[in-house]
């Protein structure tokens, strides 16, 4: 899907530390309520896609966004975690839900 | 399940009934995967998935919720009219059997 003429330089690299926004909006939205406010680590640059808040609503979600996988803690995630230490989540975001 | 409690996950497959596999193959022709046009995007699946009201979201099951889906995409995008779909649904249940998307499963979630 990632098209190489709409492409836009991605803000972040790998190993950036990204803040997700803390923000609700209505529509349809890919970024799920309990990483907002969340802070993480960019683990790849996935390309850029098409932004699904548009393509849900019948028009093109161009130009495409930059698309991150992003690593987070669990132990930041989920109050008293009794999982290892070392445990990560990890999520695709898309650009304009990072700051 | 989603960031909030839930039951356990069960890890066996699932059997699926025939209109389940006939509506994943909808799925299939309406996004343009395979079959020509594409009608719809699978955002719009999503979107009118959570669009479901939350007492339906629960008690539906996963094929459930994508016919109903579906369906609302296609009246959203005028491929088919809310009048139309009304007609053929009394069509269907006068056949003596109740339609697709109402058919009770044993199996649910």
């Amino acid at each position: 899907m990632s098209d190489g003429k709409l492409v836009p330089v991605p803000n972040y690299r790998v190993g950036d530390r990204v803040t997700v926004r803390k923000a609700y909006p209505l529509g349809h939205i890919r970024t799920p309520y309990y990483i907002r406010g969340h802070t993480g680590v960019v683990e790849r640059v996935c390309g850029a896609f098409p932004n699904p808040e548009e393509l849900a609503q019948q028009r093109d979600g161009l130009p495409a966004q930059p698309l991150y996988r992003v690593r987070f803690r669990q132990e930041d995630l989920w109050p008293g975690y009794r999982g290892a230490n070392a445990d990560v989540l990890e999520l695709e975001i898309y650009q304009h839900w990072l700051e | 399940m989603g960031g909030l409690p839930a039951g356990k996950v069960r890890r066996t497959e699932h059997a699926y009934d025939e209109w389940e596999l006939r509506v994943d193959a909808m799925m299939v022709l309406l996004t343009g995967i395979a079959g020509g046009k594409k009608r719809m995007t699978v955002d719009e699946l999503r979107k009118n998935i959570e669009s479901l009201p939350p007492a339906d979201y629960d008690r539906l099951g996963y094929y459930d919720r994508w016919i109903a889906s579906l369906t609302q995409t296609m009246i959203q995008r005028g491929v088919i009219t809310t009048d139309e779909l009304a007609r053929k649904m009394e069509q269907v249940a006068n056949r003596g059997q109740a339609p697709i998307s109402r058919r009770r499963r044993k199996d649910r979630r």
